[in-house]
This record gives C-alpha cells, structure tokens and sequence, in this order.
C-alpha cells in the first residue's frame, strides 16, 4: 500500500469518521429526537430475539468495554497492572470469548431479520446494513485473535494500542505505525471507524441513551407542572419541568 | 396535603350498546397511521371474554400494574428497576403482535381488476406489516363480539376466578356485557414507573398522562407495566404510544372524541381533586380488596371550605374548585357510589370509572320463584353475577356493586311510579339509602344525560403557566418531522409511510 493511501485511510479518515460521528450524533439528538429510538422488532416477533438480543448485547458490551479499556487506559496504569505479553493474552481470551458470545447472538438476529417476512417488510435499508458491518466486524475481530497467537511476545499489541492512542490523543503521523502489520487488523479498524462514521444515521444511536439514570431515579411517579412564563420578553419559553414525587 | 385536579371519565355501563362509534371516530384521530394500525386507544370488549390484547387481565402471564412486597412498599409487578434494567434486551413481559391482531387489509383493487369469472371476485385480506396473504384473520379488538367463539375460551376470563362459571356456558344462563377500554389516567401509573427513559409523565394541572415522543426510546417496558395493556408501541416509529385523554380537546374545554360521539351518552367527564400526598398509602393497602375504598379516600370533597382554601393554595384555578363541584364524576363516584374503578387490585389507581350495567331478571326470577326486596328484584337474581362485576370492579368486594346495582334499580322503580303511575314512593328511595332528590338527580344525569351534565371541564389555563407570544406560530402536533410536513428526504433514518391502499 503507497504511504499516501495508508496515511489517507489510517491518519485521516479516523478523524473524519469521529467528527461525523459526534457531530451527527449531536445534531440528530438535536433536530430530529423523534428518530432516537432503539427500534425494537421485538413486537412484531419474539422469536430468536431473547437469545439473540441477550447474548447480542451482553457480548458486544464486554467488547467494546475491553476495547476501551484495553486501548485507552493510560500507559502507566497499564504498566503497573499487567505485562504487554499478559495484556495481549487477556484480551485474546477475554475478547475472544465475549465476541464469541456477541456474534452467536447477532447471527441469530441476522436469521431473524433476514428471513422472517414481517421484520424483513419492516426493516430500514440501515437496519439491515449496520448488522452485516456489524457482524463482519465482530468476525474480523475474532479472526484477528489466531493472528495474535502467532505474536505472542507483544509487540504487534503494543503498536496498535499505540496506534489507537495516538489518534485518540491526536499525535500526527501515528498512520506509519500500521504499515507493515498483517492487513486483518487494518480492516477490522477501517471498518470500526467505518462503523462510527455510519453510527449517527441508523439505530445505533441507542448506544448514547442506555438509560443507566434510571436507577438513580428518585421514588417511582413522574409528574410535570408547567413553569412560570420567563419575566423578560425575548428570553426562550420555559419547556415543562419534569419533577419526580417519591412513590 | 398537596392537593392536585384531575379531569377523570365515568362510562356507564348500563346504557353501553357496544356500536363502536367510539373505537371508531378514536381510531380516525389518533391510530390510523403506519404502525399503529393494530392499537385501539379505545376498543370495546364483550365480556366474559379474553379481550384485547389475548387475556390482558391475566396479570400472572403479563406481569402489568404493581405488586406489594412483603415489607408493605409497592413494586411494579414486572420487577423493580434492576430488574428492569437487566430485561431492557429482549423483554420476557411483551406481548407480540398476534396477541392484538395481525393488521390487515383487503385486496380491493382485485375487486375492479379481476376478470370475467363464474364466480364474484373476492377481496381476500392481506397483512399491513409484511404485505404478504393472510389465509385467516385470527384475533381482534372486539374478537368476542357478542359472545363470538365458544365459551371453553371465553370462559379463560380473569374476572370469572372464585365463580362458578360452569352453569354460564349454558344457553339459558348465558350473560354478555360490553367494556369499552381505554387508558385508565392512573394516579399510580405503573408505566410511569418502569419506564427507563422517563419519558411518561402525568401532567399536574389535569392528571392527564402522556408519553414524550421525543424521550421515548423504545424499550418498551411501559407496555408491559400497564396492567390494561394500553400502551402500544409502534413498530414504525419505534416508539410507545398511548391514548392522550384528546388533551388538545380537554384544554380547549371540550369532551375526548370518544365521549363526544358516543351516541349512548355513555360517558362523563369532570374534575375530580384528589390529595396527591395519599396516594403512596393508598396503592399499598394490604388487602387488595381495600383499594377501591382507600382510593375514595383519597379523593378530596370539592364542597368543603378547607379543601377549597388549600385548592388555592396549591395553585388550582377558581374555574378548575367551581367544576369540580359541578362534576358529573364525583356524584357517581362519591355521593352515590354507583361508579367504580376498573380492576383496582392493580393498584394504580384509575380514573376511567364505570357504573356496572344492570342485566335482565333471571328466568327463576320472573316466574316469581325468587323474592323482590321491597318492591324491587333481589340484585342477586340478575343475570349478570354480581361476583363477576365485583371482579372486575372492587377487587372481588360484592356490597358495594350491589348497592349501586340496588341504587339504579331503585331509580328506575321511583321514576317509573312517578311518570307511569304518577305517585312519588320515597320509601324506594330510602330502602337504597338516598332521598327523592338525589334520586331525580341521578335520573337527570344517567337517563337524560344532557350534554353540559355529562361534560363539565374547565378550560386550561395556560395564560398562567407560558407566555403565549412565546408559542405563536409553533406546529402544534406534529411526529418530529418539524411544522412543515415530510420533505421526501431525511438525513436520519425516518421511514416514508406506506400508503396501505398501495399495496396489491
């Protein structure tokens, strides 16, 4: 690949996708609210859905936690916690089994989607695209682990997590760092920005609103009262105030 | 005491014909849109009968409204919120589509485009959510209608528990009754609860409850919290939808479109006051069958001095204390007790209310087997068992549905000694423990039922709570595609409707 093309993909394109990615995801919780939805089928059939939604998204979380961890712990805290030959090892097993897990389940609800007339009429053209991206990310991430068993000294681990840092972290020229490793880890992180740039147009914005508040929430019943009209003019009209009695 | 008002509904039963006028002109407003056209904000149901969707009363199966723990807190039966949390995936509580009905439409265009045949063409159904044939159509909103099917799966009725129910399959004992259903506006609104996202939220000045189109996420487990399964979730829009109470109408002063055009003149609306700070102790009474009384009391007399100062106080417009002392709602309710709530042993204390109908006077009865009570048949030879209304509305409580029935009886003796025979009998006013008075009220607001009777809601007041300037111009109602309607083009995934009549 001509260094040109592989800073293009690795040192610019990242940075396209997570711009689009925040900043889609922003304007759409912005404009247009009534499209944020996680868009349940689950109505329409239950079939395959309980154990492929369950094992889907208990996977994917332990994934994309264990990336995050993996990939943006800070070196330091990484160093005094576990060697890169142990890192590489834990995320092996640990990714591979989680991922496992997730592409089980999303094989499910691919068969699902794809063969049962009511949810496949039903489905939107991203609904069904972002599950394939899905799902071959998920299969290039698990083939990716009999390569690293080849690397067992950490090395190869070690340049792409600093890779991923260093684009995090915004350090130029971080794109040379990845020529030369084997081409199944550069597809599997061109779809994943792939997979970010797509994110704010289909279903997966669900991701933004997992309602972990819910458990903070005090008492039970939701009741709200109209605000008093603002004392200026000009100034925005009040929205409705939410307010939650102990129940 | 933190006193709050409520516009709260009353049907009553007795004058219901099950003609779906308001299921209908409901479902032109509201639900005739992609994705919806399964959910019937309102729908009537014969009973006994399993009901819409398939057995919604059987809260072991569906797991809907609140559950007391031992310690005496409430829970929403489904679990509490971890639990919630941890079903959000694939949730174990949600009815699927075919327990409503598979939406459908015909093939009319066949009908026009067939050719020459010995036979009449035929518009053979198809489903609105895959397009493909249905060979059958399998269920309904009122698939019982008028005791439709056999009584072996009617007789799977929740409110026939304790009722020997074995005798009403026969011909000559058989007994229907009509219940139209809509959202119950609860005061313990289990759905609130359980929904994550917090997008459903009971509006303080008329106790209306709604969902926030725009919050709603889609994880649909206020469908399985609401006991009366009258949360539908939308499998277009991916969110949860209920019926509004016609709030744009209500603010406006004018009767939900349901009550509007009921030609029975079945239904009431008004306000009802209630003390929002009782109604935690109310929900957790610890026997189910004290809910109906504990949830009068948290009603609040509109007619007393104190409770109209603290009214005040709380912010209730003098409009709102005036209706609610002219409210159709609490005589039924209160002063007369011939209303009641649909299935409080769910504990969400509901504000649709309904007088129980009375039934024709078993055969046994009129060959004058069984005894009249002073003139009046023994409520208890009517045809429809006074345990299986109790079911349905005291949480299996019989003295309270007797007396109302006992009431309406009376009622009709009174009025009919009064315009037939022309003389006045007090005693069968007394004998129910109500004066003449009360009795011709009860006439004037049941069998008349004039319109500004049965409707008695104040206009919002909106002036106090927004600057009005402020909403100049906004779109009123709108599905989030903004004011000016769908441009053909959308950059995040909404979906362009189908039109139903497109498909061949």
């Amino acid at each position: 690949m001509s260094a040109n093309l592989n800073s293009i993909l690795y040192g610019w394109y990242p940075y396209v996708c997570l711009s689009v990615f925040l900043l889609g995801s922003l304007v759409r919780f912005d404009t247009a609210q009534y499209t944020w939805r996680s868009g349940s089928s689950q109505l329409l059939r239950r079939d395959q859905l309980r154990w492929g939604s369950n094992l889907f998204h208990v996977g994917i979380l332990i994934v994309v936690a264990g990336h995050f961890a993996g990939f943006l712990m800070p070196d330091w805290a990484v160093d005094w916690l576990i060697s890169p030959a142990q890192h590489e090892l834990l995320a092996m097993v640990v990714g591979g089994l989680a991922g496992l897990v997730a592409i089980i389940g999303l094989s499910l609800l691919i068969h699902r989607r794809l063969r049962d007339p009511r949810i496949r009429a039903t489905s939107r053209r991203w609904d069904i695209a972002i599950i394939l991206m899905l799902w071959a990310q998920l299969a290039l991430g698990l083939l990716t682990v009999p390569v690293s068993a080849q690397h067992m000294d950490g090395a190869l681990f070690a340049t792409l997590v600093a890779y991923i840092k260093g684009i995090v972290l915004l350090h130029p020229g971080v794109a040379d760092l990845l020529v030369g490793t084997p081409l199944i880890y550069r597809v599997h992180i061109l779809l994943g920005f792939t997979i970010f740039l797509v994110s704010p147009f289909t279903r997966l914005v669900h991701v933004w609103s997992a309602p972990v508040w819910y458990l903070g929430r005090p008492g039970y019943q939701v009741v709200r009262r109209r605000q008093a009209a603002p004392a200026r003019r000009g100034e925005p009209a009040l929205h409705d105030a939410d307010a939650t009695t102990g129940d | 005491m933190k006193i709050r008002a409520q516009i709260a509904m009353v049907l009553n039963l007795d004058k219901c014909i099950g003609c779906h006028t308001c299921s209908v002109t409901c479902k032109n407003v509201w639900t005739s849109r992609e994705g919806m056209e399964y959910a019937w904000f309102n729908n009537v149901e014969t009973k006994p009968g399993i009901g819409y969707p398939k057995d919604w009363e059987n809260q072991k199966r569906w797991k809907g409204g609140w559950t007391r723990r031992r310690n005496g807190a409430i829970e929403p039966r489904i679990g509490g919120k971890w639990r919630v949390l941890a079903n959000i995936f694939a949730n174990p509580d949600l009815p699927e589509i075919d327990d409503y009905y598979e939406p459908f439409t015909f093939d009319y265009a066949h009908l026009q485009t067939a050719p020459e045949g010995k036979a009449m063409p035929t518009a053979r159904p198809r489903s609105l959510i895959s397009g493909e044939r249905m060979e059958k159509i399998e269920w309904g909103p009122n698939w019982e209608e008028i005791l439709g099917g056999e009584f072996a799966g009617r007789a799977k009725d929740s409110n026939f528990a304790g009722v020997q129910k074995e005798i009403y399959g026969a011909f000559e004992n058989t007994f229907m009754m009509y219940l139209p259903r809509l959202c119950e506006h609860c005061l313990n609104p289990a759905c609130a609860a359980v929904c994550p996202s917090g997008a459903i939220y009971k509006r303080e000045e008329d106790g209306i409850v709604l969902i926030d189109q725009d919050k709603c996420r889609g994880w649909r487990m206020c469908v399985s919290g609401c006991p009366y399964k009258k949360i539908y979730y939308n499998w277009s829009s991916g969110k949860s939808e209920k019926c509004v109470f016609c709030y744009p109408r209500i603010e406006a002063g004018q009767p939900t479109v349901c009550s509007e055009t009921c030609v029975g003149r079945i239904r009431y609306l008004g306000v009802v006051l209630y003390d929002a700070d009782r109604i935690q102790e109310a929900a957790s009474v610890p026997d189910e069958g004290d809910l109906y009384e504990a949830q009068l009391k948290v009603f609040l007399d509109p007619h007393d001095p104190a409770v109209q100062a603290q009214a005040r106080r709380d912010g209730i417009p003098e409009a709102w204390i005036e209706g609610a002392r002219k409210s159709p709602i609490w005589k039924m309710a209160m002063e007369w007790k011939i209303a009641f709530p649909l299935h409080p042993e769910y504990r969400t204390l509901p504000m649709v209310w309904y007088v129980p109908p009375l039934s024709p006077i078993q055969a046994a009865a009129a060959k004058g087997q069984l005894g009249t009570i002073g003139g009046m048949p023994d409520v208890k030879s009517l045809r429809i068992p006074v345990e299986y209304l109790a079911n349905l509305l005291t949480a299996g409580r019989t003295e309270p549905i007797t007396i109302a029935l006992e009431r309406m009886l009376a009622m009709r003796a009174y009025m009919r000694a009064k315009t037939v025979d022309g003389m006045v009998v007090d005693s069968l006013a007394q004998h129910v423990g109500l004066s003449g008075r009360e009795i011709e009220e009860m006439y004037q607001l049941l069998a008349i039922a004039n319109y500004e009777d049965r409707f008695v809601i104040p206009t919002a007041h909106r002036e106090t709570g927004e600057d009005a300037f402020q909403m100049r111009g906004s779109c009123g109602f709108s599905f989030g595609e903004g004011c000016s309607g769908r441009t053909g083009f959308s950059l995040f995934d909404a979906k362009k409707p189908k039109n139903p009549m497109e498909v061949s």
